[in-house]
């Protein structure tokens, strides 16, 4: 049976940590970095990349479109 | 089998979701969390499916959407305090093969445009209406608006609101349903996956009635203002839900199912 | 050569927009200019030049449907009386704010407040001193006929696009209610997607194509420093209108000893007096602003070289006298006959208030 991998790439720099894509995200991939990025906003990023499976959740509600979502079939 | 690296992933041939073109490149300067950033991906999203992007024509309110002409890579007119439906009719009615938008809050729709939008409805002007919810005045710091809530405290209701003292809140949306000139009322909002692609279906009928020329199309978005509101994104979001929804229930208030000027035409008379 | 008409001052106003290609008209009735819409509506010019015409909600909704249409480098207008224009000053700011040409008649009236439906010139301030908020101008036109209000629609547009302004035509209830006859202009065709590209392509919101950045319509700029430069702009262009677009007419100022200063109707009633004191052997000469903005200082300045005092005759309490003043600079006595508050003066009590003016210096 085909399986799905997805990944997602975050421009940190751009991201302000909302978090409102981590109560998106339905496989719990992402969390918000303990690091903060250069407007001091703890930025998002996949914590289990693993389990991404490239639904586009999190960038959808994304509200300054700092996500980029890929997705492989295996 | 091999271990697949998140960098045999992140390839441009494996991209399923990116930023849309009609999206400029310019940092929005919203809060962390706020709707309009999600509302203007929309947006920009529906033009460009529908490929519209020479022809359509926004027009920005005065608040916090008062620089939504910086993200959206469109032609945009920036209107004084409630008076975007004025000068989308005029733009409408003098360049009738463009689609033409207003995108409002709900102190400049509700409350000082309260006239412009009820008579641009009402005269079914063929423009699309984007109307954002949030109960607050966000850019001037979080005062009471039209559509705040019962018992909700703001800078100018600091003891929450009350009837006697400020009103009730305004369900214009309601009211914009009873026009004939309307074509299609609905409520959204955008706090959950599924709720944006409702949101963005929506809109995009709004954008597609108005080939149909069947009059206005009013698309209100329920929304947060965690800085107004006093609360994280995530806990806005929760709240919105349960306070909100129950006295701005989501769904169709109206779609007339009018498919032409002559079934518009047929309805008037 | 065009049509021999009669007609009233507010028709001669509707037809020289039909015939000048004007795009848009949205207005709001209020007496005594209603005329404009209503000989519009009966004209049905959508089914002819494709003009639209709209009767909006308020003055207010106008004045933003102006905003809207000129933003797409359309020729709008609009026409109201001296209560709807204070409703429409937040727009007219916006506009010139925006440097967004169009054209707004008001057909002045008697004030304050709901005032009277008579004629008037007491919003002269209103027009020529800004009115709105911030540092604006609108380029003003004053006719003095049935015949300059057909002519100046074509001219206050021709204005205002040349130098991205809004035009105002500052009229009132005589000029606007009376019949005279009128040369009307041969008709002109609408501006063509293409000639709209030609005059306003570098900044009407037309739709972004691919060959250009976006349009963006806007009196908003949040830095103060950038803000301070577009009012040096602004500034600028002004100083070029009041060099180059200074318009009025003077009558008998050859040999006269002492000078009206009279626009719209008042130069009218002045004229008159004029003859009167001549037949009296008084050396009385008059200079009618045709432009009350820009204002005709540079002339009236030479003037004050010349005669021994002027006289400001205006139907109100005393506006455009100011201005008077200001050019005169204390060379020569300066002074002010008014009626207002819808009276209008006679030829001969402006005749009289002249020879108290010569008798007293004052």
């Amino acid at each position: 049976m085909a399986k799905v991998r997805g990944a997602i790439d975050v421009d940190k720099e751009l991201c302000k940590g909302c978090g409102v894509c981590i109560t998106a995200c339905p496989t719990h991939v992402i969390e918000l970095a303990k690091q903060v990025n250069g407007k001091g906003y703890n930025y998002a990023y996949m914590e289990n990349p693993e389990a991404c499976i490239g639904c586009t959740n999190c960038a959808m509600v994304c509200p300054d479109s700092v996500i980029t979502v890929y997705k492989i079939t295996i | 089998m091999a271990a697949i690296e998140i960098k045999d992933i992140i390839k441009k041939e494996n991209l399923v979701y990116g930023k849309t073109k009609i999206l400029t490149d310019n940092i929005m300067h919203y809060c962390p969390g706020c709707s309009h950033g999600v509302i203007h991906k929309i947006v920009a999203e529906v033009i460009e499916e529908l490929g519209i992007q020479e022809k359509t024509i926004g027009v920005s309110p005065v608040g916090c959407s008062v620089l939504a002409y910086n993200y959206l890579d469109i032609d945009w007119q920036q209107a004084a305090h409630g008076r975007a439906p004025a000068l989308a009719t005029a733009t409408k009615r003098l360049l009738p093969d463009h689609y033409v938008f207003t995108y409002q809050g709900d102190g400049d729709l509700a409350s000082i445009g309260t006239a412009e939008i009820l008579h641009a409805c009402n005269r079914g002007e063929n423009i699309t209406v984007i109307f954002v919810n949030n109960a607050i005045y966000g850019m001037t710091g979080g005062q009471m608006a039209p559509t705040t809530l019962m018992g909700m405290a703001t800078a100018t209701s600091p003891y929450g609101r009350e009837a006697a003292l400020h009103g009730y809140p305004l369900k214009i949306t309601e009211l914009i349903a009873q026009l004939p000139g309307v074509a299609y009322v609905t409520r959204q909002s955008v706090q959950t996956p599924a709720a944006v692609r409702k949101a963005k279906k929506a809109i995009k009928k709004g954008f597609e009635n108005q080939d149909k020329k069947i009059g206005t199309s009013f698309i209100e978005i329920v929304s947060t203002c965690s800085s107004g509101w006093k609360l994280s994104p995530v806990d806005s979001n929760r709240w919105m839900e349960e306070h909100m929804f129950k006295f701005y229930p989501l769904g169709d208030l109206k779609d007339s199912e009018r498919n032409s000027e002559e079934e518009y035409k047929k309805y008037i008379e | 050569m065009g049509e021999l008409k009669l007609m009233k001052g507010n028709e001669a106003i509707a037809e020289a927009a039909m015939r000048c290609g004007c795009d848009g008209y949205f207005g709001y009735p209020i007496t005594p200019q209603s005329e404009i819409m209503e000989t519009l509506m009966l004209a049905k010019p959508w089914e002819t030049t494709g003009m639209v015409v709209l009767q909006a909600e308020s003055e207010v909704a106008s004045i933003n449907m102006l905003y809207g249409g000129a933003s797409c480098g359309k020729k709008v207008m609009t026409s109201s009386s001296s209560p709807g224009i204070s409703l429409m000053l937040e727009g007219i700011s916006y506009l010139a704010g925006a440097e967004l040409p169009c054209l707004i008649v008001n057909v002045v009236r008697g004030g304050p407040g709901l005032g009277t439906i008579q004629p008037s010139q007491a919003d002269y301030f209103q027009t020529t001193k800004g009115g709105g908020h911030g540092d604006y101008q609108v380029i003003a036109l004053a006719p003095a006929s049935v015949q300059e209000m057909n002519d100046f629609v074509g001219l206050g547009f021709d204005l205002a696009f040349k130098y991205r302004i809004p035009s105002l035509i500052l009229t009132d209830g005589v000029i606007g209610q009376m019949m005279e006859k009128v040369i009307v202009a041969e008709s002109k065709p609408r501006w063509t997607d293409a000639e709209i590209k030609k005059i306003s392509g570098t900044w009407a919101t037309t739709g972004k194509t691919k060959d250009r950045e976006r349009h963006v319509i806007t009196s908003l700029n949040l830095e103060s420093e950038k803000q301070e430069i577009h009012n040096h702009h602004l500034q600028a262009k002004y100083r070029e209108i009041e060099v180059n677009e200074v318009r009025f007419e003077e009558f008998q100022t050859k040999d006269a000893e002492y000078l009206y200063v009279a626009y719209g109707s008042s130069a009218r009633i002045c004229q008159k007096s004029v003859q009167l004191a001549r037949a009296k052997g008084i050396k009385v000469g008059l200079l009618r602003p045709i432009t009350v903005w820009p204002y005709p200082t540079v002339r009236l300045s030479e003037l004050a070289n010349q005669v021994k005092g002027m006289l400001a005759v205006e139907m109100s309490a005393g506006q455009m006298v100011y201005d008077v003043r200001l050019a005169a600079n204390g060379k020569i006595p300066v002074s002010h006959f008014g009626r207002y508050g819808g009276v209008i003066p006679s030829p001969d009590e402006v005749l009289v208030a002249m020879e108290k003016f010569i008798k007293e210096g004052k």
